[in-house]
């Protein structure tokens, strides 16, 4: 089983719907987010291009961020979702440089937080919060190892990316284009 | 034209807009392990090749830094760390696909070591100490007796201390300017180049500083060399490194590396010996403290310019 998160760029509108979400759902300290939205523009005015990603861990199958934590607190569970032990992490801030993609940022309690997937809501059966309250419903979340899961039919339907695959983290966040 | 914008208001402070986990405690660190490393790896070196009344100040002298500078060092890791009372964690496991991990018990190795040689010449360099206790007299005579093969010992993990300390910057592939192999050989090399000017600092054997001058000048040598070859490394690779170079050629960091750490901190020093050798008066203070302050700076230069740098997408 492989768990992935696949978001449509063309569905997104920015409105920052799935941060809330996820701020609320996961208690995430007041001014620190485990998601984000950005937008990209290309071109000079009137010939622009824009581009609206909601951002977050990539749950990377080959993660610099495990491979260089020092205590194995960062560490591969169910599914490939990457998670801290909050008490077997001492703060060092190695995964945080380590990240490509910035998706880390150390908890004000000491240790290192991140997108988790929401994996206690997946254990439910539920989807991740942010999933859940797209207002677009621009995102889906399933097992990439199965051929008949939602997020499998949309990557073999669609044209999509990953973000820098070229760094080698081989990401499992992917974007429809 | 692109723009990058994040709308969401994503804010976690040290990250946005630019990476600043670490602040001034592990280049200090790294700039205080590797002149440990280099200072315990000439006395290792000189120990071995039976060479102690050759060298003084490199085998008895200059280590008694050693174990402050390392505890020094070890304090400004502990105070860099958010979780403070877990730190006791990185003792728990060893992890060699983390350099900070292995790194960790090297200096579990080297830190007392560096404690036993002190011990082994306190009596040498203050006659009039005594260590009173039987028990620690005959610890004395039994590590006396096995000097040698501490000394290998110390050799090869003082060589890994000074190397990790760049391959613990070189493994992170998100921040492209220290993704580079040279740094490992490169702080390696600055640490060895550290530690014979503080040699020279301390001693007062004409003999035995001349012999340091020549090290020094080799090593600056091999260090200009890596840093050429990083850079041509840099300009031949990806755009990410293209740019990552940019920090030093032209951009925020030019000024400070070129003068501080490359000219001030390896060629005036190494001209400086060049003149002494060939008799002129040149006090030694100066060249030492230059190598000193430029591998120093170029700790410092290399841990912030590396944060700066990182991958576009
Ligand atoms: S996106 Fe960053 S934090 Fe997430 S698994 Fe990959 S490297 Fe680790
Ligand atoms: S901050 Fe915590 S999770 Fe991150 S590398 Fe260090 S110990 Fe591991």
């Amino acid at each position: 089983m492989r768990y992935a998160m696949v978001i449509d760029t063309d569905k997104c509108v920015g409105c920052s719907d799935c941060v809330v979400a996820c701020q609320t759902e996961n208690k995430v300290p007041v001014g620190y987010a485990r998601d984000w939205v950005v937008e990209v523009t290309k071109g000079t005015y009137p010939h622009l291009q824009m581009e609206l990603r909601s951002e977050r861990c990539n749950q990377c199958e080959n993660a610099p961020c495990v491979r260089c934590c020092p205590t194995g607190s960062s560490h591969y569970s169910a599914g490939g979702i990457v998670l801290v032990k909050p008490r077997r992490c001492i703060g060092c801030g190695a995964c945080i440089t380590s990240c490509p993609y910035d998706a880390r940022f150390p908890h004000p309690k000491g240790y290192v937080d991140k997108c988790t997937f929401c994996d206690h809501r997946i254990k439910e059966g539920n989807k991740p919060a942010c999933v859940e309250v797209c207002p677009t419903r621009c995102m889906y979340f399933g097992n990439i190892d199965d051929p008949a899961s939602e997020v499998s039919r949309l990557l073999r339907q669609r044209r999509y990316k990953t973000l820098i695959p070229e760094a080698g983290t081989k990401p499992h966040l992917y974007f429809l284009t | 034209m692109r723009e990058e914008l994040i709308i969401s208001g994503r804010m976690n402070p040290m990250i946005d807009p630019q990476l600043n986990i670490w602040h001034w405690h592990i280049p200090l660190y790294l700039f205080l392990g590797g002149l440990a490393a280099g200072i315990l790896f000439f006395a290792a070196l000189y120990t071995i090749r039976g060479e102690e009344k050759l060298y003084p100040a490199a085998v008895k002298k200059a280590p008694f830094i050693t174990p402050f500078i390392l505890v020094i060092g070890l304090l400004a890791l502990l105070l860099d760390l958010n979780n403070k009372p877990y730190f006791w964690q990185l003792y728990t496991t060893l992890r060699l696909e983390s350099p900070m991990s292995w790194g960790a018990w090297t200096l579990m190795v080297v830190t007392p070591i560096s404690f036993i040689w002190c011990a082994l010449n306190i009596r040498e360099i203050f006659p009039s100490f005594d260590w009173r206790y039987g028990w620690l007299k005959w610890l004395e005579a039994f590590f006396t007796r096995y000097k040698v093969a501490m000394s290998w010992v110390l050799l090869i993990f003082s060589v890994i201390l000074g190397i990790y300390t760049g391959i613990l910057f070189s493994a992170f592939n998100a921040r492209p300017l220290w993704n580079t192999s040279i740094l490992g050989p490169l702080f390696l090399a600055s640490g060895l180049s550290t530690g014979a000017a503080y040699i020279m600092l301390v001693s007062r054997s004409h003999t035995e500083r001349a012999a340091f001058s020549k090290i020094d000048i080799v090593i600056i040598g091999i260090e200009l060399f890596l840093i050429v070859h990083m850079f041509m490394g840099f300009l031949a690779s990806t755009q990410v490194q293209i740019e990552a170079a940019g920090l030093f050629l032209g951009g925020p960091y030019t000024a400070v590396f070129w003068v501080f750490v490359v000219f001030l901190g390896m060629i005036l020093p190494a001209l400086l010996e060049v003149l002494e050798l060939r008799k002129y008066r040149v006090p030694v203070l100066i060249p030492s403290l230059l190598v000193l302050g430029g591998g120093l700076v170029f700790r410092f230069v290399i841990a912030y310019a590396g944060q700066a740098s990182r991958w576009l997408y």
